[in-house]
């Protein structure tokens, strides 16, 4: 069945505090999910002071303040820190999104931060994402197509059948559309979930790929794509502004066109 | 999800456990079909929620006649098909969303789908009776 509550070794207990150096003018708590998995305790909620007079703007910033400053065993991905790697995506003020495209300020008081919803969790902020990876393979994201390119140019494109990839190529695969829809969490290791679903509609509707009705076909099945009950959170929460759900309907089209 | 095939412990890739048995290659008919009852619905719905509220104070004999007018009693006939029809595939998507085990999603799934079509053909019956003279 679908879980509702969170098993008794997953209830988040209230951790440590971390208090504010003296003189901090300005201070936003932020609160923060820990787990490590070697300590074999439950997950819990360490809350760290921070002088906002001392720190940069986004809640990745914040982040990187307390590894290196206060709390070195704290634990997330991240990388590029302008939101095109796409690794450091997590649940901040109840909202799946990139910690580097966030500003601190955007958040009414205190700052909580959880790993991505209904994924195992490696350690703190660190979700494992092995299925969604996969299930991104079993998409086979790459153009394929039998007729050989020219040796002397690329594949050609019109602009019109370019413009058809605007909204999907700029998905960065951070998953917070995929980890935000309930149909993903109640059935993720049969449904494909936006994320995927997006970068299979890429490929489906790139001018230059030839094997668009194989695609269809890979993806025609009551829970591949047919768990998508519309819900929107997928749209809500894209931290790029994409429509995943847009992308999941022209799929669904596509199916009842070549009928 | 703990309790899925997919966080056990298999030793099988996790390429190999996403594959599973492959695509269904089907699922389209079922959408499309809620779709179209859906649409159909819309009309049927509101005919009869209007015509029943104007029958208030109606007596039983009235009542019958109106049900046994050929228009109305076709209308009946098309909106309980399309009613129950929209209705099992609908539960039957609630049911495969909320219930993992096998056993038990293959048991409901089969007790709604006679039990709609039970209801479906005692409703029409009725309707038919009605029509025909009962």
């Amino acid at each position: 069945m679908a879980e509702f509550t969170l098993p008794a070794n997953s209830k988040v207990k209230i951790g440590d505090t971390y208090k504010a150096p003296d003189g901090a003018k300005r201070i936003k708590k932020f609160k923060i999910y820990r787990y490590d998995p070697d300590k074999g305790a439950n997950p819990r909620l360490d809350t760290y002071e921070i002088d906002m007079d001392d720190c940069a703007p986004m809640v990745l910033d914040a982040l990187i303040k307390i590894k290196n400053e206060i709390d070195t065993t704290l634990t997330f991905r991240r990388s590029c820190r302008e939101g095109i790697c796409g690794s450091c995506s997590m649940n901040i003020d109840g909202t799946n999104t990139l910690a580097c495209l966030k500003p601190i300020e955007d958040v009414k008081g205190d700052v909580h931060i959880y790993p991505l919803p209904h994924m195992p969790v490696i350690k703190d902020l660190v979700p494992d994402l092995s299925v969604p990876y996969a299930q991104l393979a079993s998409v086979e994201p790459w153009l394929q197509a039998d007729t050989p390119p020219s040796p002397t140019e690329e594949r050609r494109q019109s602009p019109e059948e370019r413009e058809k990839l605007d909204g999907l190529w700029e998905c960065v695969l951070c998953f917070c559309c995929t980890t935000s829809c309930p149909s993903y969490w109640w059935n993720g290791d049969r449904y494909l979930g936006p994320a995927v679903l997006l970068q299979a509609y890429r490929w489906i509707a790139d001018s230059r790929d030839e094997r668009t009705g194989d695609r269809l076909d890979a993806l025609e099945d009551p829970f591949r794509l047919y768990r998508c009950h519309t819900i929107m959170n997928c749209t809500k929460t894209c931290p790029k502004g994409l429509n995943p759900a847009k992308a999941i309907a022209e799929i669904k089209k596509l199916m009842v066109m070549r009928q | 999800m703990a309790e899925n095939s997919m966080r056990s412990t298999s030793m099988r890739s996790t390429l190999g456990r996403v594959r599973h048995l492959g695509s269904a290659k089907e699922g389209v008919h079922h959408w499309w079909m809620q779709r179209l009852t859906a649409l159909a619905l819309v009309p049927l719905v509101l005919w009869f929620v209007i015509s029943v509220a104007s029958m208030a104070g109606m007596d039983h004999a009235a009542a019958s006649a109106w049900i046994a007018s050929p228009a109305v009693a076709i209308t009946l006939v098309l909106l309980i098909t399309a009613t129950f029809y929209h209705a099992q595939l609908g539960i039957q998507v609630v049911i495969e969303d909320y219930i993992h085990n096998e056993g038990l999603k293959l048991a409901i799934l089969v007790m709604v789908k006679f039990a709609s079509i039970i209801l479906a053909v005692a409703a029409i019956f009725a309707v038919l009776k009605i029509a025909f003279g009962g």
